[in-house]
């Protein structure tokens, strides 16, 4: 019965997105307010279908419930109650529905924010949202339904993934869809003020938070999704430049410079149309991304079974919304009033420079992506670009706009001195050079980009905390009253310095695992295999048995120049249900850097393939990363940009603001 | 700066960029990509050795062999002809006997491939697509067939 109302409950959130879609879009232009104000009504009651229908499959995987053919397919009743819950988005029907239910959750969102929104804006940009949500719910109740019943029911389900079957499932897809799904928002009010023609700092202000918080979300989702590849794959790397990572890394660019840009904005008017240009991209990558994982072009874990309806269906809501809403653009786009013009050395200047290093870098990542598929459909030769494609285009392109990141967060807005810039990061850049020459000596003999990299992590920084220190202390100032200063500056300027100095720590994180070290062998009880400094000794290998797997458990004592420094547990698996196997790596965090060990098969004599790796500062990598989401997050309890605060914001933005 | 030469700055300073950017994307499309061949393919097409490629088809069965220290060999076919591959280091979870196979490597001669990367199936349901492909081609697909319930 509940699968049945939950099946309304879509086909009910359908009828209600076309009234939303449809309504203020006429009510917009014939000037009603009644009528437009049918948007955020129908928003919230959209979102409560579909929370609604969403809860519906929940509970059928929660108890099991094997008439429901999506259920049989992806679940087991032995399985763990965090994996029900998770399963229900671990396959296409379900992430599909998860990713409509983040879309009306936004929606949602905009239409009780309606204090700070103008009433216009916010009908035109829920009857956008309303159009996204139509087609993703017709392309739901039409190819891929969850909800479909199966007769007669089987007695026992096919299980989950075994891949899937870890904690990182209950955690990153619902990370990378708020943050793919976020950029919705940004899309929806650039469509909104192009219908309506009419875009400014305002606008700018408005739409800022949102793309702040989609990019936090994406940010953590895309980490994550790197750490689960990293611990469960037991390949040992982090980043493979797979099409499906680059899927999601692209929007992630795209929306890093559309952050920026929306900066400029509010602050100069300008770049407004490139901004524009900027959020529909964003959303476009986001879609393509969805598209390019589900739609079985790519295969890899993230393409679950699909059959070709659904990839031409995913392909038509593609080029309708990319194809309209660039159609959009090229119409309206032209009767926006342009913005100013400005000094090329000044803040703005430095980010736009920042806006064109991104999109660049992301367009190299978008024809690596694609050309092997473009390759393929025009000659039917089969290639693959890997890593070493990347490394080549994207790291020529990324590490000067890493060079000159401290430089524009320092530069003055509208007229900037560049000598005297460059005077105020004196004392970052002699630490950055003297830490770099300390690494060549240190490691002497070793990786020549291991120092550098750190070089430039370092840099990032202290040239990140630099604006801190300069805003707040300057010579003869006693350090009680700088730290007063330093708390009192805008939190948007505290999230700016987290969020660059997150990318520093990456960067160090990246750079040292250059000195990362490896060892393959194959060990009987007893005997070790060896990686620079580090020993992993085999003590035993014991069985064990749960619920829906059995496992032989390898017991590794983990010594570093003989001193042991604890045990490792690396398993086995063999899924009963699906009888797939699946390697555990064993992991030991020492200080920031870790002991990996990876499984090979056990052989008849008991003896085991064994490959030990040591990363050393490899935790930096995801850190860095979560301290730039969090530099977003402070950025957006800053007071000016807080949603649902416009009586403060406004006598707030009567007193001079300080540049930031 | 009249508004002019701002305007031609900006132009200048995206000319470049974008410049520099396909140059490096043009440079690495034709030293960074990597073919996937089958090991019919290689003798057709008359791949010279020392080519780096992407070898997929099936692991022959009988053919995988063990040395010390994960020293492993096996042979690659897809049904019209065969390459030996050797391989150091720790084979995936669904590697398996006449099941599908993708080796990333060096063709060190005619007979022998030198693998650096071997990749197998993600699950049970799934083959490397490039390699479903091949056998389609060449008649020897029995994927489907297999997987589609039995009715008696």
């Amino acid at each position: 019965m509940l699968v049945e109302a939950g099946h309304f409950a879509l086909a009910l959130a359908l009828g209600l997105s076309l009234i939303q879609f449809i309504v203020p879009l006429w009510g917009a232009r014939a000037n009603d307010p009644v009528l437009m104000s049918v948007a955020p009504a129908t928003g919230l009651a959209v979102f409560g279908c579909i929370a609604f229908a969403f809860l519906a499959l929940t509970m059928a995987y929660v108890t099991s419930d094997f008439s429901v053919l999506n259920v049989v397919e992806n679940s087991h009743s032995a399985k763990p109650l965090i994996y029900k819950i998770s399963g229900v988005w671990g396959n296409h029907e379900g992430s599909m529905l998860l990713w409509v239910l983040i879309l009306s959750l936004f929606g949602s969102v905009v239409a009780l924010a309606r204090n700070t929104i103008p009433l216009r804006l916010q009908a035109n940009t829920l009857a956008v949202q309303a159009a996204i949500t139509i087609a993703f719910l017709l392309f739901i109740l039409v190819a891929s339904n969850p909800f479909t019943r199966i007769v007669p029911a089987p007695a026992e389900g096919q299980d989950l993934n075994p891949l899937l079957q870890d904690p990182g499932l209950a955690i990153h897809p619902p990370l990378l869809y708020i943050g793919y799904v976020g950029f919705s928002i940004s899309f929806a009010f650039a469509c909104a003020a192009l219908i309506d023609g009419r875009i400014d700092a305002v606008w700018a202000r408005i739409v800022r938070p949102w793309t702040l918080g989609a990019w936090a979300f994406l940010t953590l989702g895309i980490a994550m999704g790197s750490y689960w590849a990293y611990y469960e794959l037991g390949w040992g790397g982090w980043w493979f430049w797979d099409p499906v990572e680059n899927a999601s890394l692209m929007p992630w660019l795209a929306g890093t410079a559309l952050l920026h840009s929306t900066v400029v904005m509010e602050k100069r008017d300008a770049l407004k149309v490139w901004t524009i240009l900027l959020a529909i991209l964003t959303f476009s990558l986001s879609l393509l991304g969805t598209f390019l994982v589900r739609s079985g072009v790519l295969t890899s874990v993230h393409s679950f079974a699909v059959d070709p309806e659904r990839g031409t269906f995913i392909l038509a809501i593609l080029i309708l919304f990319i194809g309209g809403s660039l159609a959009l653009f090229a119409w309206r786009a032209p009767m926006l009033k342009q913005g100013g013009l400005f000094a090329p050395v000044s803040r703005e200047g430095a980010l736009v420079l920042n806006n064109l290093f991104l999109a660049t870098a992301c367009a190299t990542v978008f024809i690596g992506t694609l050309y092997p598929l473009a390759l393929e459909v025009l000659t039917g030769e089969k290639i693959s670009v890997g890593a070493p494609f990347f490394n080549f285009t994207f790291l020529p392109l990324i590490v000067p706009l890493l060079l000159l990141l401290p430089f524009g967060q320092t530069l003055a807005w509208k007229r900037g001195n560049f000598l005297g810039t460059a005077q105020r990061l004196y004392a970052v850049f002699g630490i950055a050079i003297v830490v770099t020459l300390a690494m060549f000596a240190f490691e002497y003999g070793g990786p020549v980009a291991a120092p550098l990299g750190i070089g430039l992590g370092v840099y990032l920084v202290l040239g990140a905390f630099n604006e801190i220190v300069t805003r707040s202390w300057s010579k003869g100032t006693p350090l009680p009253v700088a730290w007063r200063k330093a708390a009192n500056l805008p939190r948007s300027t505290w999230g700016t310095v987290l969020a660059h100095a997150g990318v520093g720590l990456t960067v160090i994180g990246i750079a040292a695992t250059a000195w990362g070290v490896e060892g393959l062998a194959t060990v009987k009880i007893g005997s070790s295999v060896k990686a620079g400094d580090y020993e992993a000794r085999l003590e035993r290998v014991v069985p064990r048995t749960e619920a829906n797997f059995r496992e032989d458990v390898a017991i590794f004592t983990i010594l570093r120049n003989g001193n042991d420094l604890g045990t490792l547990e690396s398993m086995k698996r063999l899924y009963v249900t699906r009888g797939m196997p699946t390697t555990e790596a064993g992991i030991m965090t020492v200080g920031l850097g870790q002991v990996y060990v990876s499984l090979g098969e056990v052989q008849a004599d008991g003896s085991v393939g064994v490959r030990l790796y040591y990363k050393p500062l490899v935790l930096l990598i995801w850190i860095g990363a979560l301290v730039m989401a969090l530099g977003g997050g402070v950025s957006l309890t800053d007071r000016r940009l807080r949603i649902g605060a416009p009586a403060r914001a406004k006598t707030g933005s009567a007193a001079p603001v300080p540049a930031e | 700066m009249t508004r002019k030469q701002r305007r031609l700055t900006l132009i200048g300073f995206a000319g470049a960029i974008l410049a520099i950017a396909l140059g490096l994307v043009l440079y690495a499309m034709n030293d960074t990509i990597v073919f996937f061949n089958s090991p019919a393919d290689i003798q057709a097409k008359n791949v010279q050795p020392g080519t780096r490629l992407r070898l997929g088809g099936l692991v022959k069965e009988g053919t995988v062999q063990r040395g010390a220290d994960q020293q492993i060999t096996f042979e690659v076919m897809d049904g019209q002809a065969s390459l030996k591959v050797h391989y150091k280091g720790l084979l995936p979870d669904l590697f398996r006997e006449g099941q599908g196979v993708v080796a990333e490597g060096v063709l060190e001669s005619a007979t022998m491939f030198r693998a650096d990367s071997v990749l197998a199936k993600h699950d049970e349901n799934y083959m490397p697509r490039e390699v479903a492909d091949t056998l389609k081609k060449q008649g020897h697909w029995q994927g489907e067939a297999d997987a589609a319930p039995k009715t008696q």
